[in-house]
């Protein structure tokens, strides 16, 4: 498989150039509304100042009188520590202040003009009123121009400017780290349904059918069609097994009872030997086919498992019973300790998969030995344990045992095909259980638990 | 090692036009190296030697050329151009105006920084004194009278008594002094009860002076019986000389202005080092705690002074209004009338 980026970083990725798309954005917006917002005060103040020195205007026997009041330039030293300078002239004359302040643009009478200009080696911005004042015998325009340096709105501006970068950035990592949650919110319904389609057993081909986001469907909808594909594909070759082990059957059933008749009717002991040889290979053939049969019911049946009220150790007696005879030809004794264990399942596949279990044993077990079967309760599990004398698991890792077709490493010489402690496996996989296979502590035999929920 | 030679004749050529008859005092402190601090001030000479023999103390190779002149004669000799590194002057708003009109030079440093707000402006000018203006009035002169505490028990008190005030006021001429019409208009701008005050002077043919130090020492002799806003500072300084109770101070209880004495570095200083180190090292004795021995209070009111509501003048761009000349000759003609109405003695 090869890997590119994932959705979650990719995700994560785009919202945080979006975030910082945003963080330089507002960072602009909030510098050039602070600059703006500290020119503004400025102006204003100056505005208030220029006005408060015209409103002191007046004529005196004809002359133009001016008190410049003390508030007038108090409050420009209240914004900022910035340099002053006035000009106030009248009808061209120069009344008093600073001479060389450059004359403002003209503007209507009593209306605030505000420039921008160049004073005494900085950048000054000044604000202008024209009023008419009547002296003698024509009204004489004065204008009055106070100035101030603009450091005081340079350094508000740019202390501000600083706190609002420092905000963007931290605004930028908040954004971030959120959109990786985000990311990782929104691709929490992808993992949950990858994780419950890991969760599934191995034959468990239903469909899924959990809620998922509009935007999964498609790909909720044709992992169903593929799962329904594979089930019936995986049930057209069970269904193909168990006919083909059927038709096998019966040939081989009429193929031993005519090598019996003909073991009776007497021959050479070499033509009995060989005949003894047929009936013990179609035996195998025949036990192969039957478990092959089994396997295909039990994956047939657990497609759609009944949940049955059943006590483990009832399950267990009737087994025992029903393997009771197979077990005396070979004089082995089973020894019974079982306790009541309510579970819920289906009731053929259980005796099922405990036949196959003690089939195993009987198979494996030496001539004249006992085998302990039991069923306890143990941390909300009821635990069937079936142990017997015989050699063990050998050294395999006795979960590969459990494989289709595959037998034990020391089996030597014992007719199996390989499937029973398989069927049995996955019919306690089925219903929620395990199957344990060990070998005793003492290496005295072998040790089966099978595991299933209490009901 | 010429130079410094050729700067300093430099030097001497441009202030030449002032040296004739308007600066008071000059001396040369000679370091142990070439380097000379320049400063013009309108501190006497007398006042402020400790302060150069303390520089000299922490910096022996620089040497300081103190010249002394009037406020006023300072403000216009900085305009015309005059060679210097510092400028040392009470007149505040003077100062302002030359800082505000950019002759100043910019300079940084912690010991400025340390500074409280209202006593730097920018990072041009620094006040390190705060000084407050007060009464002064010959004891004996007094005797038998009540002690006023405000303006207005100080106005009954000379309406009550014209003959034996006759003549024997002193206060500043706001005409010539500078510090005078900083402090006079920041009254007139403070307190109704100043040309009430002022008619009620005018009255009684008061006696006009340049500087504090002469009415300080008329009032000591008994020339006069009372001096009208003198600089603190110089009276305790007069006290502290040993007058014998001769002379008290008064404080007025509804009103009191209190002066910064500013510094600040000339936009073309050439010896900004030392300069600054002067700045330093009177902006660290602004900030000590206790008086000491030194002959200028510190910045810091005493607790006092605090309680008296005594404000110092704030540094800025206000300072300008009284100097704008319609408003000067305004408050100057104002001030005439108020205290010409018998004979102005001069």
């Amino acid at each position: 498989m090869r890997l590119t980026a994932s959705i979650g970083q990719r995700l994560t990725l785009l919202l945080a150039g979006v975030a910082a798309l945003l963080s330089l954005l507002s960072w602009g917006m909030v510098s050039s509304l602070a600059t703006e917002a500290a020119a503004r005060t400025q102006d204003n103040v100056l505005a208030a100042s220029t006005t408060t020195i015209a409103e002191t205007l007046r004529s005196e026997q004809g002359e133009i009188r001016l008190e410049l009041p003390y508030a007038a330039f108090a409050m420009l030293g209240a914004i900022s520590e910035d340099r002053v300078f006035y000009r106030v002239t009248a009808g061209g004359r120069e009344l008093t202040g600073y001479a060389d302040l450059p004359p403002p643009s003209p503007g209507p009478v009593g209306q605030i003009v505000f420039d921008t200009g160049q004073f005494s080696g900085e950048a000054v911005r000044m604000a202008s009123v024209t009023r008419l004042v009547g002296a003698g015998a024509d009204p004489v325009a004065v204008t009055v121009t106070v100035a101030q340096t603009r450091n005081g709105v340079q350094s508000v501006a740019s202390d501000l400017s600083w706190l609002a970068g420092v905000l963007a950035i931290a605004f930028f990592f908040v954004a971030v780290g959120l959109s990786a949650v985000a990311a990782r919110m929104s691709l929490r319904p992808l993992n949950q349904i990858a994780d419950s389609v890991s969760r599934r057993g191995p034959a468990d081909l239903r469909p899924l059918s959990r809620p998922a986001p509009a935007d999964l469907a498609p790909l909720l909808s044709a992992l169903n069609r593929l799962m329904d594909r594979l089930r019936l594909s995986v049930r057209r070759s069970e269904d193909f097994i168990a006919e083909a082990a059927h038709r096998v059957r019966t040939p081989l059933a009429t193929v031993r009872t005519q090598a019996e008749i003909a073991l009776r009717g007497g021959g050479t002991p070499a033509e009995k030997e060989q005949l003894r040889r047929i009936i013990r290979a179609v035996d195998e053939s025949a036990r192969s086919a039957g478990q092959l049969l089994d396997y295909a019911t039990v994956a047939y049946r657990v497609e759609d498992l009944a949940r049955d009220a059943l006590d483990l150790s009832e399950l267990a007696r009737r087994s025992v019973e029903s393997v009771t005879p197979t077990a005396a030809m070979r004089d082995i004794q089973f020894t019974l300790d079982l306790q009541s264990a309510p579970v819920r399942g289906d009731a053929v596949l259980l005796d099922n998969a405990i036949r196959n279990v003690l089939d195993n044993a009987i198979k494996y077990s030496p001539e004249d030995t006992v085998i302990a079967i039991g069923v306890r309760q143990r941390n909300g599990d009821a635990i069937l344990s079936v142990r017997d004398e015989g050699p063990g698991f050998g050294d395999d890792p006795p979960d590969a045992l459990t494989e289709r077709f595959r037998r034990g490493a020391n089996t030597g010489g014992i007719v199996g095909s390989g499937l029973g402690l398989t069927i049995a496996a996955e019919v306690l996989r089925a219903h929620g259980g395990r199957l344990d296979l060990r070998n005793r502590e003492d290496r005295s035999g072998t040790c089966v638990l099978l595991v299933l929920p209490l009901a | 090692m010429r130079l410094v030679g050729l700067a300093l004749g430099l030097m001497l050529a441009l202030a030449a036009p002032l040296l004739a008859q308007e600066i008071e005092d000059h001396r040369v402190f000679p370091g142990t190296g070439p380097q000379l601090l320049r400063v013009l001030s309108t501190t006497d000479l007398s006042v402020f030697e400790p302060y150069i023999r303390q520089f000299q103390r922490q910096n022996p190779e620089i040497g300081v050329d103190y010249t002394v002149m009037s406020s006023a004669t300072l403000h216009r000799a900085v305009r015309e151009g005059a060679q210097a590194d510092l400028v040392m002057s009470s007149a505040m708003d003077l100062q302002f105006q030359l800082v505000n009109d950019g002759f100043a030079g910019r300079y940084t440093s912690d010991a400025v920084l340390a500074l409280p707000d209202w006593a730097r402006w920018r990072d041009l000018i620094f006040a390190f004194t705060t000084e407050p203006a007060v009464v002064v009035i010959n004891s004996a002169r007094f005797a038998g009278l009540p002690l006023p505490a405000t303006r207005q028990e100080l106005i009954t008190l000379l309406r009550e008594h014209p003959e034996r005030f006759m003549g024997a006021i002193g206060t500043y001429d706001v005409r010539d002094s500078g510090l005078g019409y900083l402090f006079a208009t920041q009254e007139d701008r403070s307190t109704d009860a100043f040309w009430r005050l002022n008619e009620v002077l005018g009255r009684l043919e008061p006696k006009l002076y340049c500087c504090s130090a002469q009415m300080i020492e008329d009032v000591a002799d008994g020339r006069l019986a009372l001096a009208y806003n003198v600089l603190g500072s110089y009276a305790a300084e007069e006290l502290a000389r040993g007058s014998d109770g001769r002379v008290q101070i008064l404080r007025m209880q509804d009103f009191a202005n209190a002066m910064l004495r500013t510094v600040f570095m000339l936009k073309g200083a050439e010896n900004r080092a030392a300069a600054g180190a002067m700045i330093d090292m009177l902006a660290g004795l602004a900030l000590r705690d206790a008086p000491g021995d030194w002959p200028l209070p510190p910045l810091g009111l005493s607790d006092a002074e605090q309680a008296t509501g005594l404000a110092p003048i704030r540094l800025g761009p206000a300072l300008l209004t009284y100097l704008d000349p319609l408003n000067r000759r305004a408050f100057l003609a104002e001030w005439g009338n108020a205290l010409e109405q018998g004979e102005v003695a001069r």
